[in-house]
């Protein structure tokens, strides 16, 4: 603990905080402080209350019942402005900035300084102010840069830039982390660390254990729209955190089926593909779990994405169970047995206004029509032994596949892929923003999956995941597979360095 | 993570979800209680007979524009797709061509009219809106040349039995409209193409990454529509004898207001066949109360584009609720 006796005075206090909705009591009688200058980790599975807990805190949502003490005065946050106003700032994972605009209109938008004249805005302070932020926080982009020329993680700079420049004493992170690679995590934490010795106290939403465990200086845990419990870091392991979260103790963290590896059915030679895919090869094996590490723009998505036939592929040769291929489209990737589990569920794999029924089986309407018509009974029960399976909570197959949980979600999309039984199934950042619990079913499912001879490739920006349950680790760097370790032989270490550029082509020829 | 948990597994039967469900139809019926009350001429079998008979034309264009509207898009160019179709098939049967066949060769012309906004759509990547737009402008510049500004009339009955025949008490264009909404709405509701069209219109990414050939979909979706168009031509050629150079214009706004009455969402993937035939009638219900209380037919239009927006204003205020 890094904070003085003499700080700790409460900044902030939730009392006994109660937030229901229909058929569903979200929190619980809720009472929570923070510290001047901590950094609070706020944990617990998907639909434990955390979100909601913040979004009360941050004004989008009203509390039922309960108090709110901002430095010991009471305070009543009736609108996200109020709590702006109140130096509250909440940094969602669906980053809110205008992406045709600058760093600095970005920063100062709907508040930036006026000349003299009162009508037209000063640039020239705009910017030098934005300077001044962006300087104290060790930003290395213009203020000038455009929002979209910028990276996840710059933007994510960027909105906390803006909540610093608004003056927040509390500032909300909703699992900033989960579209970062670990360096940009890295530098985030660093950013974090800055703002707490500026006395800021930070309230940071993340599923990662590891970031967890290393940046935070307390944790609270929630289930079940209750809090669980607040210890300081220092007193907690990652397995006492994760009991507390799901009220078990998990007996694995990283579960890992031991199969037997067969043939090759993929092999890939010199892929290349865009701007960041520039020349990889690489094979899968029936039965392996392969890992692909790197930091994200690595070319990991890229490389998934040609072997799916989404993007075209500009050089390289793919083969495919012997056979030399050429793979135009998803739809002809499916017809090789290829199915691919999309990095951003949202965007890219699921149909948020459509039933769990359709989302599920999109896949299976050419297996299961005749004359076009769908044979709904079939799918029917497909679908329901599916549901079974993966253990998918869902009131009934008719339900908006938008109202699941993000566990479940995902546990659909998957789904969809397993009806094909494909040869070879790729997964891109599989679990990103999925409770614990659901990780180690979908961990356990790919096990299965591979024990019965598919071969699988999983893309994952988290390294404990990437060792604890793949056969064999690629780690790839601006477009390029930089190393191949064994199973035995990967350590975080190493895939780090590979992945940064610190050891060149290590492991063995990936070509052999 | 979001407050998706927050909501409730199974949402409770509130008036939001009643009304998002059956308001279009209790809008109907107080439009239909008021017009009975207001003139006695309004219930009578001949008027309703005559307002679904008004209603087929715009109804046939409406289930079309209903599918493209499902994929988030639109087609500006069913009111010129109608006439240039309509024209042609005119004019051959005229000079002899069996009727059946004009009847086909129209159909085949909305087709590939349709295939074009959907190739333009697709691999052009120009907006709907753009592509339809611009059918819209070449498919009336063809349909004056073709026509030379003059109508063709005095069709012969073979042509005219689609739009002034009946079976039994049932006039013949109800028929052929009864006919394509069952057939459309088994083609939406039962088969993989009907499912492809909601989950395209729902996100066209997922879709494709799914393994489903997006773009030849959207080319089939508008190549109904414009058949849609075509067949709605025949029969508003077949009732009035003439085949007008000017026909069909303005019969987008009459489609997609049906269509956006009717429910289906601008933004794709929702919507059904039945809330755009109570949207047809609805309007059609309209214009014929407005008629029979002789309110001036300029006036027929703003309060046609009244009712839409309040449509609009009232779906959305239920999706915010329901959400």
């Amino acid at each position: 603990m890094r904070f003085k006796m003499t700080d700790q005075t409460y900044r902030l206090e939730l009392k006994n905080i109660v937030k229901s909705f229909p058929g569903v009591m979200a929190v619980r009688d809720v009472t929570l402080a923070a510290y001047f200058g901590e950094i609070l980790a706020l944990v617990g599975e998907n639909g434990a209350g955390k979100s909601t807990l913040m979004n009360i805190l941050s004004g989008a949502l009203i509390a039922d019942s309960g108090m709110i003490l901002l430095d010991g005065n009471e305070v009543r946050i009736t609108s996200p402005r109020r709590a702006q106003e109140l130096g509250i700032a909440m940094i969602h994972q669906e980053l809110a900035l205008i992406p045709q605009m600058s760093v600095a209109q970005n920063i100062f938008l709907g508040r930036e300084p006026l000349q003299v004249s009162g009508i037209l805005v000063d640039t020239k302070k705009m910017q030098a102010d934005a300077q001044v932020i962006i300087n104290q926080l060790g930003l290395d982009f213009a203020v000038s840069a455009i929002i979209s020329d910028l990276s996840i993680a710059q933007r994510q700079m960027v909105e906390i830039a803006k909540a610093i420049s608004i003056k927040s004493r509390v500032i909300i992170l909703d699992e900033p982390t989960s579209a970062l690679s670990e360096r940009e995590s890295v530098k985030l934490f660093e950013m974090m660390h800055t703002l707490r010795e500026q006395k800021v106290t930070l309230i940071y939403i993340s599923h990662r254990m590891e970031e967890i465990f290393s940046f935070s200086d307390r944790i609270a845990v929630m289930r079940d729209g209750q809090l669980v419990g607040v210890e300081p870091t220092g007193n907690l392991s990652i397995n006492s955190v994760v009991q507390m979260m799901v009220g078990r103790e998990l007996k694995e963290f990283f579960p890992k089926t031991e199969t037997e590896i067969g043939e090759i059915v993929l092999e890939a030679y010199g892929l290349r593909s865009g701007s960041r895919l520039k020349n990889a090869s690489l094979f899968l094996r029936r039965g392996e779990i392969v890992g692909l590490a790197g930091l994200v723009g690595s070319g990991r998505t890229e490389i998934a994405r040609v072997l799916f036939g989404a993007d075209p592929l500009e050089a390289g040769e793919i083969i495919v169970a012997g056979q030399k291929v050429k793979i135009q489209s998803p739809e002809e990737a499916i017809r090789l047995g290829i199915g691919l589990v999309t990095e951003d569920r949202k965007a890219q794999g699921l149909f948020l206004r459509q039933s769990v029924r359709s989302n599920a089986s999109i896949t299976l309407f050419t297996k299961f029509s005749r004359f076009g018509f769908l044979q709904v009974k079939k799918i029917d029960r497909w679908i329901r032994s599916a549901i079974n399976q993966l253990n998918i909570r869902t009131p009934n197959l008719e339900q908006h596949v938008g109202n699941l949980s993000g566990g479940n979600q995902q546990k659909v999309v998957i789904a969809r892929w397993l009806a094909l039984n494909p040869q070879i199934l790729i997964l891109d950042e599989p679990t990103r923003g999925i409770d614990v619990s659901a990780k180690a079913e979908i961990h356990n499912l790919m096990g299965e999956l591979a024990s019965k001879g598919m071969a699988i490739l999983m893309i994952s920006s988290e390294l404990p995941e990437i060792l604890g349950i793949s056969d064999r680790i690629l780690v790839m760097r601006e477009g390029r597979l930089m190393a191949e370790f064994s199973r035995l032989d990967a350590t975080q270490d190493k895939i780090m360095q590979a992945a940064t550029g610190q050891l060149e082509n290590a492991g063995i020829n990936l070509n052999e | 993570m979001t407050t998706s948990v927050a909501q409730p597994s199974s949402a409770p039967f509130t008036l939001s979800i009643f009304l998002k469900r059956f308001g279009l139809l209790l809008v109907y019926a107080l439009l239909a209680l008021g017009l009975t009350l207001l003139s006695d001429r309004f219930l009578t079998g001949s008027n309703q007979i005559n307002i679904v008979r008004q209603a087929t034309i715009s109804g046939i264009v409406a289930i079309g524009m209903t599918l493209v509207i499902l994929t988030a898009g639109i087609d500006l160019s069913v009111g010129s797709i109608l006439a240039l179709s309509a024209v042609v098939a005119a004019d051959l049967v005229k000079q002899g061509v069996p009727a059946l066949l004009g009847f086909l060769i129209a159909i085949a012309i909305g087709a590939v009219m349709g295939m074009i906004n959907g190739v333009m759509i697709t691999r052009g990547k120009i907006p709907p809106f753009i592509a339809t737009l611009g059918m819209l402008t070449v498919g009336r510049g063809l349909t004056l040349m073709y026509t030379q500004g003059k109508p063709f009339t005095g069709l012969p009955e073979s042509f005219r039995f689609i739009g002034i025949s009946s079976i039994g008490p049932v006039p013949m264009p109800i028929v052929v409209a009864g006919l394509l909404f069952i057939v459309m709405t088994l083609l939406l509701s039962r088969t993989r193409f009907g499912e492809y069209v909601y989950l395209i219109g729902d996100n066209p990414v997922a879709a494709r990454l799914a393994g489903i050939n997006v773009n030849r979909m959207i080319v089939y979706v508008y190549m109904i529509s414009g058949m849609c168009a075509a067949l709605a031509g025949i029969i508003l050629v077949a009732r009035l004898d003439s085949a007008q150079p000017v026909i069909g214009v303005g019969y987008e706004f009459n489609a997609i207001a049906a269509v956006v009455v009717g429910g289906t969402s601008f933004s794709g993937g929702e919507g059904t066949l039945l809330g755009t035939l109570f949207g047809t009638l609805l309007i059609e219900t309209l214009g014929n109360g407005l008629n029979l209380l002789n309110v001036s037919p300029l006036w027929e239009q703003v309060v046609k584009g009244t009712v839409i927006a309040l449509a609009l204003l009232f779906y959305n205020a239920i999706n915010r609720s329901t959400k």
